[in-house]
């Protein structure tokens, strides 16, 4: 089972070394922000199951405080590319 | 070759070429894109290393906290046209880098080649003692106890940090407020998302604080989770910043570092700086690590935030 | 291995999968707007299936609230965050705000 574990990390780490290079080629920058949420994802996907090899409780904490922090750059990313800088997509449409 | 350890190198080579691209791009933003995954993927290298609480640091700045401020500095110097690469520095200058880079990179490997073989560093005298310092998660016992005089100075470097960046404010502009007004559309997406992230966010950071004398977590992974909801109540437009000029902001910054120095003098009348006996640490240890939280949160928020751009 | 270890393996199986397929969609899709369809799919389906797995092998009510919250927030993220980046790209032709500087 641990095996198998390793395996489907080493499998996400595939997705992940996938999405980097949508991150590198973009061509726009909301295509490099996708790459690098999905990534996000995956390192959340990565953390719950490296916790669940290691049946180490505190090991599910990294993946939740990724989970809850990995949408941030995402939200900042938005906000820099609105209209002032300060605003919000859905006021400019 | 099992695959925990096919795991660990394919990892380890990711985790390099995205360094490699964030440092070597061309384009800015991408730079900045590679660098958000670089931090997520060193958290999964320090789990793999069995250093939760350390994972937990890096998931909650490299991860997150960074990465609002990069991008945020890339949109001001997008804004100000400034993201052209700048002319590079002469080879010579480059030479001179690459080297002092190799030869620290080989101090590093000699250093860790030629750690004692058994690798049990001070592992074993930090779990024979850590029932004297009243908590019992051996990280936590040794930020705060044994080598708490370490803490101290950072939470104080930190401090400094704020004022430093707050020395850069114009003068017409002193004891303003940081950054753009931020606003939202009322009851869109962004303004939803504000609302409802918050309260699990601070969920988030008093179980991580709570958490942090028994098992992995602790002040400053809670500070900087803490840190973040305020950045996003601010991006949403639920909350502006405080002004730098508040009593109350000032009061909130110094607090967690004056607490501490306190103790450490209260402990030196005792006989030793920042020494307490068992009984009595446990108990000041967590209330200094509460304290500690809101203030390192108060510090990073701000220090995200930047200088004062507007009075009102 | 027992029936839990079977469940909770095709489940980590199930969920690897969709993260692949929703991988394969951010390269290969066309434009911004169908590569984040794609995108969204890994968030809620992969990682739906992942924690599904990880939360039997746990076996234990604290990990698996733990586990619960980490999905809830990353389905929340990814709804907004595909939300917000689909209106940020909409109506930016690709040389304008979303297109790289010296492009």
């Amino acid at each position: 089972m641990d095996e198998f574990l390793y395996l489907a990390c080493i499998g996400l780490l595939g997705t992940v070394a996938a999405s980097l290079v949508r991150v590198h080629l973009g061509p726009n920058r909301a295509d490099r922000m996708m790459g690098a949420q999905l990534i996000g994802t995956g390192g959340v996907a990565i953390a719950l199951v490296l916790a669940g090899a290691a049946r180490d409780a505190s090991m599910i904490d990294v993946a939740l405080v990724l989970a809850l922090l990995a949408s941030f750059a995402a939200v900042a990313f938005v906000k820099a590319t609105s209209a002032d800088g300060a605003g919000d997509p859905e006021e400019d449409g | 070759m099992n695959p925990a350890l096919l795991f660990d190198v394919a990892l380890a080579a990711l985790a390099v070429v995205a360094a490699l691209s964030a440092v070597a791009g061309r384009d800015l933003f991408a730079s900045v894109a590679f660098y958000i995954v670089y931090g997520i993927l060193i958290a999964l290298a320090w789990m793999r290393l069995g250093a939760v609480d350390v994972a937990l640091a890096e998931a909650a700045i490299g991860a997150g906290l960074t990465g609002v401020l990069l991008i945020g500095a890339w949109s001001q110097l997008h804004r100000k046209g400034a993201t052209e690469t700048p002319p590079g520095p002469s080879s010579a200058a480059r030479l001179l880098a690459a080297g002092a880079s190799a030869s620290v990179a080989v101090l590093v490997a000699v250093i860790f080649v030629g750690l004692p073989a058994d690798g049990a560093g001070l592992a074993p005298a930090v779990r024979e003692n850590v029932a004297e310092s009243g908590v019992s998660n051996p990280v936590t016992a040794v930020l705060l106890n044994f080598r708490a005089y370490d803490t101290l100075m950072e939470t104080i470097v930190l401090a400094v940090a704020l004022a430093a960046v707050w020395s850069l404010t114009r003068d017409e502009l002193w004891g303003g407020i940081p950054g753009l007004r931020q606003h939202a559309r009322d009851g869109g997406v962004l303004a939803t998302f504000g609302r409802l992230l918050p309260p699990l966010g601070l969920l988030v950071g008093v179980y991580l604080v709570w958490a942090g004398s028994s098992m992995p977590g602790g002040a400053f992974q809670a500070a900087t989770v803490l840190a973040a909801v305020w950045l996003l109540l601010v991006m949403s437009g639920a909350m502006d910043e405080p002004a730098i000029g508040s009593t109350a902001i000032r009061l909130t910054i110094v607090a967690g570092p004056a607490l501490f120095l306190a103790y450490g003098t209260g402990g030196a009348f005792l006989g030793t700086f920042l020494g307490f006996p068992a009984d009595v640490a446990g108990m000041l240890i967590v209330a200094i690590e509460y304290v500690l939280t809101v203030s390192i949160a108060a510090t990073l928020a701000l220090l995200v935030a930047g200088v004062p751009r507007r009075q009102e | 291995m027992n029936v839990a270890d079977w469940l909770s393996a095709l489940s980590i199986l199930v969920g690897v999968a969709f993260f692949i397929a929703g991988t394969a969609g951010l390269l290969r899709f066309p434009d911004v707007h169908s590569r984040l369809h794609a995108l969204t799919k890994a968030d809620n389906l992969g990682l739906g299936f992942i924690s599904l797995g990880v939360a039997i092998r746990m076996a234990e009510p604290w990990s698996i609230a733990k586990i619960l919250v980490v999905w809830m927030l990353t389905v929340l993220a990814a709804a907004t965050v595909a939300q917000l980046i689909a209106r940020a790209a909409l109506g930016t032709a690709p040389e304008e705000a979303g297109a790289d500087d010296h492009r």
